[in-house]
């Protein structure tokens, strides 16, 4: 066992070296289409530009500055955007104590559960397209059942989709469907490894129900908890396919969010303005990086943690 | 175990469990099931307002239909032609960015890492115009694999985030011990690591094939026609032609959840597994 580690020049170099060779290609793929691109948008968020080359193959773009901004500040469908995101972020968060409810409700070993914990899950792993389809039918006006069942109660059905008043209530609803399945199959795999002692020491302390879900359960499924908010908020602020699907931002504009308004300025049928879309992308990014951030400072505490 | 396990409970709370599961999951199920049911529903029946009562009869043409007068056979071949390809790269991009940032303790390693987890959450607006700017520049505009290059790119970020953490958890000292014998960096990772790597594989294809198949954004900025289209965008511009001929919307609906509904009913263990982000073991 004489020759030990071997630490002459070219093994030394190998291990320097190696990470980087690993790193190259994915670093490269994720460098072009991803965080050049964030740089990029920031940039162009400054220019009004409508996506065009002209011969020489030259960016026609002018530089506005901050104009894109202001204009923001002032444009009201960028407001009912916002306000909508902020909707979807509150109602949103739904999901955990609801994924949490049916997870406890299913957890249990009766023959055939797994079926049901899966079946449960099905709308997660469904597009969002199909999911916007099932619940458009779902809300339909004349015949749809939502509309039958407000018929039925209050005498006069809600057609959900053509109010604006209710639109995005009715949209929030369709993504909650598949965001409550997936908050429930976290806590799932969470309740499955919570300590079996404690929760027999709790219950010879006479903790049950409530008690023991908030003081005994819940402080164990944090970490569940924790990557559940973080998808939850994730999902809210994606809501591009839902919106899309079922109104496209309609009616009157009233269901928009920001993912959508922007892909209805830079490539919707209002024209090409590359440079404002980019601005509301900025704006959406910046209340994203608010998460980021802190989801990355938690993970940076438990990495320095070990 | 919490809660308390129905066994030890009344017989008429059991019994009353026992119910419950199947009228939960029906409630629960219902849109799927409505949509389920009416794409098996005669025309006629739809054009009477016969909506939710016995169909006159099951109707297969639906489907028949859907697959000879419409391109959505073709829609569903595109979108194979994204998500393998994308399947394929993106795990065997992170395989090896999973392997350098949990193997390696080089200087910046965590900044590299972070950096991925960080772009995997951005908002997909931030990246569309660039990127399809960059795809037209290339000529790759409403081709497959303009689509599969960015989607193997964005992927990247997730799967690093859960490869890194899953090597991170094998047993380092194989690595050790094959570096003593003298094994170089490239043999360590393709004979000791990878062997070890299936199962995380195997959860990481199965969600990224579920991710690409479903995803509708990125298919509607970077393709347009039916050659290229894949089958979320597909559906959608069906929607418009089909206004309001719910059996065929239906019919289209059930067609294109199928495969990852497939894939999650074949792969159920591994879809869990890296849906959790082997956070929650």
């Amino acid at each position: 066992m004489a020759q030990a580690v071997s630490r002459t020049p070219s093994r030394w170099n190998q291990r320097t070296l190696a990470p980087w060779l690993f790193l190259a290609p994915g670093m490269f793929m994720f460098t072009v289409y991803v965080l050049w691109p964030i740089c990029s948008s920031l940039l162009l968020s400054l220019y009004d530009w409508d996506g065009l080359y002209n011969r020489e193959g030259q960016f026609t773009g002018t530089f506005v500055g901050l104009a894109n901004y202001r204009e923001l500040m002032i444009d009201p469908a960028f407001e009912t955007s916002l306000w909508n995101n902020l909707k979807w972020l509150v109602l949103y968060m739904l999901a955990l104590p609801i994924g949490l409810l049916i997870a406890v409700f299913l957890n249990q070993t009766v023959t055939g559960i797994r079926l049901y914990k899966s079946l449960f899950f099905f709308p997660f792993v469904i597009s969002q397209v199909v999911v916007g389809l099932m619940f458009a039918w779902f809300y339909a006006p004349r015949f749809g059942l939502f509309y039958l069942l407000t018929e039925a109660i209050t005498g006069d059905g809600t057609a959900i989709l053509a109010d604006p008043d209710l639109v995005t209530y009715g949209i929030i609803a369709a993504g909650l469907w598949p965001q409550i399945a997936y908050v429930m199959i976290l806590y799932l795999t969470g309740l499955n490894n919570v300590a079996p002692d404690q929760i027999e020491a709790a219950r010879l302390d006479g903790a049950k129900g409530w008690k023991m879900l908030w003081y005994v359960i819940l402080p164990q499924l944090r970490p569940a908890t924790f990557i559940a908010v973080i998808v939850t908020v994730i999902g809210a602020l994606r809501s591009f396919d839902l919106v899309s699907i079922m109104t496209s931002g309609g009616p009157f504009g009233s269901s928009r969010v920001l993912s959508y308004y922007m892909f209805e300025m830079a490539l919707g049928e209002f024209g090409f303005r590359m440079g404002y879309g980019a601005a509301i992308a900025v704006v959406l990014f910046a209340i994203m990086m608010v998460f980021i951030s802190g989801f990355i400072w938690k993970m940076w505490r438990d990495e320095s943690a070990r | 175990m919490f809660p308390r396990p129905i066994q030890q409970a009344s017989p008429a709370a059991q019994w009353l469990y026992t119910i419950a599961l199947p009228v939960a999951l029906v409630i629960w199920l219902f849109p799927l099931l409505g949509v389920a049911l009416t794409s098996l529903r005669p025309a006629s029946d739809l054009a009477q307002g016969n909506y939710f009562g016995m169909p006159s009869g099951i109707a297969w043409e639906n489907y028949v239909y859907i697959f000879t007068e419409t391109p959505i056979g073709q829609y569903m071949l595109n979108s194979l032609w994204v998500t393998i390809p994308t399947v394929i790269g993106a795990v065997g991009l992170s395989l090896m960015t999973g392997f350098a940032l949990a193997v390696y303790g080089f200087k910046g390693n965590i900044l590299v890492f972070f950096l991925f987890v960080a772009g995997n959450f951005v908002p997909f607006q931030i990246l569309m115009v660039p990127v399809r700017d960059l795809t037209l520049q290339l000529g790759m505009y409403d081709t497959w694999y303009g689509l599969a290059l960015f989607h193997i790119a964005f992927q990247t970020g997730f799967c690093t985030l859960f490869m890194r953490n899953f090597i991170k958890a094998l047993p380092f000292e194989l690595i050790e011990a094959a570096r003593v014998e003298g094994v170089t960096e490239w043999r360590i990772f393709w004979y000791i690591v990878l062997p070890l790597m299936r199962p995380a594989i195997a959860a990481l294809s199965v969600l990224v094939f579920t991710f690409i198949w479903n995803d509708f954004f990125w298919a509607t900025v970077l393709t347009q026609g039916v050659d290229s289209q894949p089958i979320t965008a597909g559906l959608s511009s069906l929607n418009g032609q089909w206004i309001a001929q719910w059996h065929l919307v239906s019919a289209g609906s059930i067609v294109a959840a199928l495969p990852p509904v497939l894939m999650f009913f074949l792969m159920q263990k591994h879809f869990i597994a890296g849906l959790t982000l082997g956070a929650v073991k």
